[in-house]
């Protein structure tokens, strides 16, 4: 569905921060991108989006396709109106609108009115804490409740695929795993095509289907999931279980003697 | 020789401090100083004023990068300010009869003491709301400067008695760009040294996020109040210059239209820069002149359309600034930096 295939980006012309990154979504499916702080994953969320060009960023290798149709360069209000839409980082509502009023916004580029409605009942269904405070200011929610607000108001765009970069950025882990069950059941539900960045890598892992692991602006490993959580590597450096199986010790560990295999 | 570092080569405190990193930016830099200095030995006494205006507009548009560019708070006065300095310092001269060389410091204290009066809305007032509280900062100067008639002399301005040493006066083009110049100089190097000390560095996390700031026990009143009178000294000892250039003061340079030219300046030069602040101030010093020169060529060519071509500079001036905010929305002292890190490693951009 989406293809991203070698693309290199580099802002300000000077600074190269993408060296040659690709990876596809399949249909229906969730794909999670894992890595590092400063791997570029949230560069190749906007890269995708279109938004690098209010950063001064630009595509200067590669293509980006989707539906077949390619995307380099196109400005981010039409890549919404392709069925791409991304939940930025941090959660970005619109405080002085309200609940009901954000996830109008979430729908600007539609013009069925039955259907909006019918999906504000939906998006209600999937968080039902919102319709608790639909007519309250988003600026006053809680931060996991303007998450939810976040996840919501790109339903109401019916993506046909969803960008989530962070969604558990600075919530209690219950939360986390509640957010995180509903994008499963977005997924399974609405049929919408996702794809997480995450640093949360254990529940990324669980509720995906294909993994990739960037670091230093390159895809460094990818696989099925399930292949992805039995690696050695995956398991010591992003899950954090060493090889007994057991949580990692770190009193009796000389962590400086394993490498990571991938960088050579 | 290299010309700039290509990473971070600093291994101790002391490369860590300097201003000027290579032997290179050294040699550069102090061959532009000379050449500042011998600059008018060889040029027209048309261009050593006009370079002396430029040094007048570098140190005022320092002043408001202070206040607007590192602390973050619009201000629409620093015409009027530039004002209260120029009449503090004839009052000095004239009545007081103190010299230039004390006249001047203490007309820009005197001018950050008004300054901070008109900075106290700042208490409470952010963003936009503030720079129309400086605005009123300027119509209210504006309207002392003609009815103060024993300091200003009203309407019909007053005279500005030149400086002097001994019996030297400086009433020369030359000798006022060497005064001029030398002040700018030494504004530049305070100015620079200020952004990287710990009050600068204050200034510029009230700006970022005031919150922050607060919390690390950065008191915001007292900060941006110290911006505004920072500024305004600044502004103070503009003015005093201004009219040791002019010789004569009156009321009707200092107005809003003169704020929003520093205003412009920092804009196009690059808000929170010391080096936006030269590049900003001699790009709208330079313009309009470049202009008028430009279009009396062209009236003369063509004298049937001459006054039409001759109406046409105020729009074209418009029309340059605009283009120049579209292609260079965050000024030239960051198109300068892109320039820098483009030659880093050349011949690879990155």
């Amino acid at each position: 569905m989406l293809n991203v295939n070698n693309i290199e980006v580099v802002y300000s012309d000077v600074i190269l921060v993408l060296k040659g990154l690709s990876l596809a979504c399949k249909e229906g499916q969730i794909t999670t991108l894992l890595g590092a702080n400063g791997a570029g994953k949230s560069t190749t969320l906007k890269a995708i989006s279109g938004l690098l060009k209010s950063e001064e960023g630009e595509v200067t290798k590669g293509t980006i396709e989707f539906m077949g149709e390619k995307l380099n360069g196109m400005p981010p209000e039409k890549i919404v109106r392709k069925g791409i839409f991304q939940v930025m980082e941090g959660r970005r509502v619109f405080e002085d609108l309200d609940v009901v009023e954000n996830l109008r916004c979430g729908a600007y580029t539609r013009s069925d009115r039955a259907g909006v409605k019918r999906d504000i009942d939906l998006v209600f269904d999937y968080f039902p804490r919102l319709r608790d405070r639909r007519s309250q200011l988003s600026g006053y929610l809680s931060g996991g409740e303007q998450q939810m607000l976040a996840i919501g108001r790109a339903l109401m765009a019916r993506p046909r695929l969803l960008l989530l970069d962070e969604p558990s950025l600075g919530l209690a882990p219950l939360l986390v795993r509640e957010i995180f069950r509903i994008i499963a059941k977005i997924n399974e539900e609405e049929k919408t095509t996702i794809l997480l960045v995450e640093q949360n890598a254990s529940l990324a892992l669980q509720v995906a289907s294909y993994g990739y692991i960037m670091e230093m602006g390159k895809v460094v490993l990818d696989g099925p999931c399930e292949k992805l959580r039995e690696n050695p590597d995956v398991r010591e450096f992003y899950l954090g279980i060493g090889e007994g199986g057991t949580k990692r010790s770190f009193k009796n560990a000389k962590h400086y003697k394993r490498r990571k295999r991938w960088l050579s | 020789m290299s010309v700039a570092h290509c990473g971070d080569f600093r291994q101790s405190y002391k490369d860590d401090m300097k201003v000027l990193e290579t032997r290179f930016v050294r040699v550069s830099v102090g061959a532009f100083l000379v050449l500042l200095y011998v600059f008018p030995l060889f040029m027209s006494n048309y261009a050593t004023s006009t370079m002396t205006t430029i040094g007048i507009a570098v140190i005022g548009a320092l002043g408001i990068n202070i206040v607007t560019g590192f602390t973050g708070q619009i201000s629409l006065g620093q015409g009027a300010f530039m004002g209260v300095g120029a009449f503090a310092c004839s009052y000095f001269m004239r009545i007081l009869h103190m010299p230039f060389w004390i006249a001047m410091p203490a007309a820009g204290l005197t001018t950050a003491a008004v300054g901070m009066v008109f900075g106290l809305p700042s208490a409470r007032l952010k963003g936009l709301y503030l720079a129309i509280a400086t605005l009123a900062a300027q119509f209210i100067l504006q309207y002392l400067f003609i009815h103060m008639e024993a300091v200003t002399g009203g309407s019909n301005g007053i005279p500005s008695p030149p400086p002097e040493i001994g019996s030297f006066a400086f009433d020369g083009d030359r000798s006022k760009y060497y005064l001029t110049i030398t002040i700018a100089v030494l504004a530049v190097l305070f100015t620079t040294n200020l952004v990287r000390s710990r009050d600068g560095r204050a200034f510029i996390a009230v700006r970022d996020h005031y919150l922050s700031a607060e919390i690390m026990g950065i008191h915001l009143f007292k900060y941006r109040l110290l911006s505004f009178a920072v500024s305004a000294f600044y502004a103070g000892v503009a003015g005093s210059l201004w009219g040791m250039y002019t010789g004569y003061i009156s009321a009707e340079h200092f107005t809003i239209a003169e704020s929003i030219n520093y205003l412009a300046m920092i804009i196009i030069g690059g808000l929170g820069s010391v080096l936006g602040s030269i590049f900003g101030a001699i790009f709208m010093t330079l313009l309009p002149q470049a202009l008028t020169v430009g279009t009396g060529a062209l009236a003369q060519t063509f004298p049937k359309i001459g006054f039409l071509i001759m109406s046409f500079k105020d729009g074209v001036f418009g029309l340059i600034v605009i283009l120049f905010l579209i292609f260079e929305p965050d000024g030239l002292a960051h198109r300068w930096r892109q320039i820098k890190a483009y030659w880093k490693l050349f011949p690879f951009s990155y």
